[in-house]
């Protein structure tokens, strides 16, 4: 010991930046991070809310799939751990299931432990992992992404005020010959013992416009003659607010059934898909989402993919209340209005008369209208279907589809696009 | 490995590298004025991200890659960017010369308390019998093999990364399910069916005249293993024909890491114990002014204090090293009445000690009842949603919190699983058994770890186990995971 000498390496700096070998292992660990947000996609979007939010917002996504296992002990295995200084038997230590109170020491093959944990994903990164779920072609999705804005701009007459990237020099220069001309005129009819024409001005004619001087006297023969205030013109634009840029959304669901997981995540996919192709198309899109057992309401995007509510089913109400809304806030003369409702396609039998009735009427007003039954394969408990019963609406911008996996998602949704009243 | 951690604002460092080999210096004085045998030692200073990555790689300069090591610094980095967690003050690999890290943001007394509390753990790795098995001089060198080997399968167009990944992360998942005890010689095959053949032979009995002749068991001398194998990761290498040499290589770099980190499970509390105690010895020697010495009395608090509801295995290990010196140098009457005067100087004893035991029979031997109930260890167990203190260090229940506290310390926190026979029912069914001593096996984690078995073993694999009290069988083929009830 005493003949060896201890050794002392300083800290480097460049070292550091250099030494970054876990870069490797931690792109791999992300990717294998991306591959389990995507297997677990039905999951979190089914519990998101992400129709028309900002899309730099983060979101927390649990990660199971990267556990890693080995064998371990369960849950009957109890254990020994250090109290406070009067533990007695009988006293409540800890919650099974989550972990016994002898976590603490880092030993490796101690019980399983939370070997489960979140990580932040934009909803930008989200949504284009959804797109890739649900294999949606690539030149789509970025038209989905990209808004482009449907703003037009008009030119609407001159203004005498207005900002100088916009003066017609043209017709400023106009405006002052035309002046020029009659200030001569007048002056002619004044003084006619001069008898001398007005001359045009051989002067500097350059604008300069800042430079406003009353014209000369009379008397000068050469006299300067430039440009006023009021000769100025500038082009007026006006925002082109075409009546077909203002859209609304309105979506309906059934909450009575259970929803399970994966109709949540089906219709969740469905509505911010429509609502993401609207906002493509239109400046101003609102959203309306109408919940209905019963009865309907209108309610959150939170309330909407989580109310779970038992009890019979009216889908009657949900068209009602539709219509209620569009009439009070966007009339279809201002408006154009998507309506979609999903359904698991269970409806009171009286009901069906009011409900095929409702939905005539509110794909009179639409300018698309579309009933979606999403029955996840293996859910075939539901024998009724209200797919029969609304095969009796004629109207042309009516759709109805059939949801069965995710896969479904795109296509039906194309198709219903399809029947769009106003094509592009 | 070890590490020593806290949370701590760092200050701002008045010192440099001199200090340091002069406080080192000083330290070193102290260590071989008390004996302790060390390895030479280097120092790395570093900051806080080195430091988060040597441990996420078990501290190794070089280590093979493997995604699981950046999940590590991932969480390990979010622990301490939210503050859960602090990084640790060092850092010791267990090789030749001993590495082990700084951290450069330490104030000066951390720095002196982690130097000693280093060679504190130098010393044991030296001498402790557990280590004996892993070639310290060759650690180093032995992982930076192991990284060049795995990187070359890597980046080998007919091998690649998804390919070595599948091995990997198979043996990672099973890399524990090793001999647990190296300081016993693994018998070869030839001497475990001698072995066989010799227990098999009758006993020389002296009354044979008036005894009943035992019957002869022929021993079965074509299974394979004669012997259960509890080296699963070598088992599967050696017997499983359809592995390439590449993935051989794998199981057998993954079968080596895991033996130099059986070492460290097994010595966990007495290795933290004895760098606990020797710092404490070492800083109280240095006769530190009065600033330093309030600093030291925190710092040593904070690591070594115990936490209500988890076992601190430096407040563990260190008390009972106390204890153990006290009882060799001023026993009680009492407990000379019970175990006899100290034969030996306590300081003798304690050497002695750190050499031959691990935590095991650490705390077996030397665990006193009056120490378990000084120190309120009781036994939990499950009961419905809760987890209840079932048994506390009382007259009555002292033994079995300590018959539990051990069940549960190094690997005895491992499901013990052997394997029992590579031909089960002439199928090349593997067939394992889980030893079972009261604790079931977590089933979705079975699944799932049997799952990778069937991976690398490529036929089916079976383990028998109990379940809920009940004989059961785990099946993993083709066709998935089952669970039978065995008669």
């Amino acid at each position: 010991m005493a003949t060896s000498e201890t050794i002392f390496r300083e800290y480097r700096p460049s070292d550091a930046e250099r030494s970054d070998r876990s870069a490797g292992d931690r792109l791999r660990h992300r990717q294998k991070v991306r591959e389990s947000i995507r297997e677990n996609l039905a999951d979190i979007i089914a519990e998101e809310s992400i129709i028309g939010k900002d899309k730099d917002r983060v979101i927390k996504v649990p990660l199971r799939g990267i556990k890693e296992y080995r064998f371990v002990y369960g849950d009957n295995s109890g254990g020994a751990s250090q109290g406070d200084g009067d533990s007695r038997p009988g006293q409540v230590v800890g919650k099974t299931g989550k972990e016994g109170p002898g976590k603490g020491h880092d030993m490796a093959g101690d019980r399983p432990g939370v070997d489960y944990y979140e990580t932040d994903v934009t909803l930008e990164e989200l949504i284009e992992i959804m797109f890739e779920d649900l294999e949606l072609p690539n030149l789509e999705r970025r038209a989905l992404r990209e808004i482009q804005s449907d703003y037009s701009t008009k030119r609407k007459g001159y203004r005498h005020v207005g900002i100088r990237v916009r003066l017609d020099k043209r017709r400023t220069a106009k405006q002052r010959v035309m002046r020029m001309l009659a200030r001569d005129r007048s002056l002619n009819g004044n003084g006619a013992e001069n008898g001398e024409p007005a001359e045009p001005p051989t002067e500097d004619d350059a604008p300069g416009l800042s430079a406003l001087q009353p014209g000369a006297g009379p008397g000068l023969r050469k006299r300067r003659f430039p440009f006023h205030q009021d000769d100025l013109r500038y082009k007026h634009i006006e925002v082109d607010t075409r009546e077909e840029s203002n859209a609304a959304v309105i979506c309906i669901m059934d909450t009575s059934g259970s929803m399970d997981t994966m109709k949540k995540y089906l219709a969740r996919s469905f509505f911010f898909l429509l609502y993401q192709f609207i906002s493509t198309r239109y400046r101003n899109v609102e959203i309306v989402f109408i919940a209905h057992h019963t009865e309907a309401s209108e309610v959150t995007e939170e309330e909407f993919f989580h109310k779970g509510e038992s009890g019979g089913t009216f889908i009657s109400s949900g068209y009602v209340k539709a219509l209620e809304i569009i009439h009070e806030r966007y009339h279809p003369s201002l408006w154009n209005v998507y309506a979609f409702h999903c359904s698991d396609g269970d409806n009171f039998d009286s009901d069906n008369p009011i409900a095929l009735k409702a939905g005539e009427e509110l794909a009179e007003i639409c300018n698309l209208f579309g009933y979606g039954e999403i029955k996840p394969l293996g859910s075939r408990y539901y024998e009724s279907s209200m797919l029969n019963v609304f095969r009796r609406i004629q109207a042309p911008n009516f759709h109805t589809v059939l949801i069965e996996r995710k896969e479904d998602i795109w296509p039906s949704f194309k198709a219903f696009l399809a029947k769009d009243r106003i094509k592009e | 490995m070890s590490d020593l951690s806290l949370d701590t604002s760092s200050k701002v460092s008045a010192y440099d590298l001199e200090d340091l080999v002069e406080w080192d210096r000083r330290i070193r004085e102290k260590v071989d004025e008390f004996g302790l045998d060390c390895f030479p030692q280097e120092f790395e200073i570093c900051d806080h991200n080195q430091m988060l990555g040597y441990m996420a790689y078990a501290g190794m300069p070089s280590h093979y890659p493997h995604w699981s090591y950046g999940k590590a610094y991932e969480k390990l980095k979010t622990l301490y960017d939210h503050g859960v967690t602090g990084v640790p003050y060092e850092m010791v690999i267990n090789s030749s010369p001993a590495i082990a890290y700084l951290m450069r943001d330490n104030t000066l007394l951390l720095q002196i308390l982690t130097i000693a509390h280093v060679y504190g753990h130098n010393d044991f790795n030296k001498n402790n019998f557990t280590f004996k098995s892993t070639r310290a001089d060759l650690t180093v060198e032995t992982f930076k093999a192991h990284a060049l080997r795995v990187r070359r399968y890597v980046e080998d167009p007919s091998i690649g990364m998804e390919k070595v990944e599948r091995v990997l992360d198979a043996a990672h998942s099973l890399h524990l399910q090793c001999r647990r005890n190296l300081a016993i010689r693994k018998l070869s095959p030839e001497e475990q069916i001698e072995r066989a053949v010799e227990n098999a032979q009758p006993r020389s009995d002296p009354f044979q005249k008036i005894h009943a002749r035992p019957e002869r068991v022929e021993p079965d001398l074509r299974r394979v293993p004669t012997e259960p194998d509890e080296d699963v990761l070598l088992f599967i290498r050696d017997h499983n024909p359809y592995l390439a040499d590449w993935e051989r290589d794998l199981l057998t770099i993954v079968d080596e890491e895991s033996k130099f980190f059986i070492a460290m499970i097994e010595t966990k509390i007495m290795n933290e114990g004895w760098a606990t105690y020797w710092h404490k010895k070492i800083l109280e020697a240095l006769n530190l002014e009065q600033g330093l010495h309030l600093e030291f009395l925190v710092r040593h608090n904070q690591v070594a204090c115990p936490i209500p509801g988890q076992l601190n295995p430096y407040h563990l290990g260190l008390r009972i090293w106390e204890d153990v010196y006290r009882r060799w140098t001023e026993p009680t009457a009492e407990e000379i009445k019970r175990d006899g005067a100290p034969t030996k100087p306590a300081r003798e004893k304690l050497f002695e000690i750190r050499e031959v035991e691990r935590d095991v029979s650490f705390l077996r031997r030397y665990l006193t009842e009056d120490l378990l109930r000084d120190m309120d260890i009781f036994e939990y167990e499950a009961r419905g949603e809760n987890y209840v203190v079932s048994k506390v260090a009382d007259d009555d229940g002292w033994r079995d919190v300590k018959e539990t506290l051990i069940k549960n310390v190094g690997t005895n926190s491992i499901p013990v699983i052997k394997v029992e026979d590579a031909d089960f029912g002439q199928n090349r069914t593997l067939y394992l058994k889980h030893y079972h001593d009261g604790r079931d096996l977590h089933l979705e984690y079975a699944e799932k770890t049997i799952a990778y078995l069937q991976r690398l073993w490529a036929r089916e694999v079976v383990i028998e186990t109990t379940l809920e009290g009940k004989k059961s069988l785990l099946c993993c083929n083709d066709r998935g995971f089952s669970v039978r009830a065995l008669k």
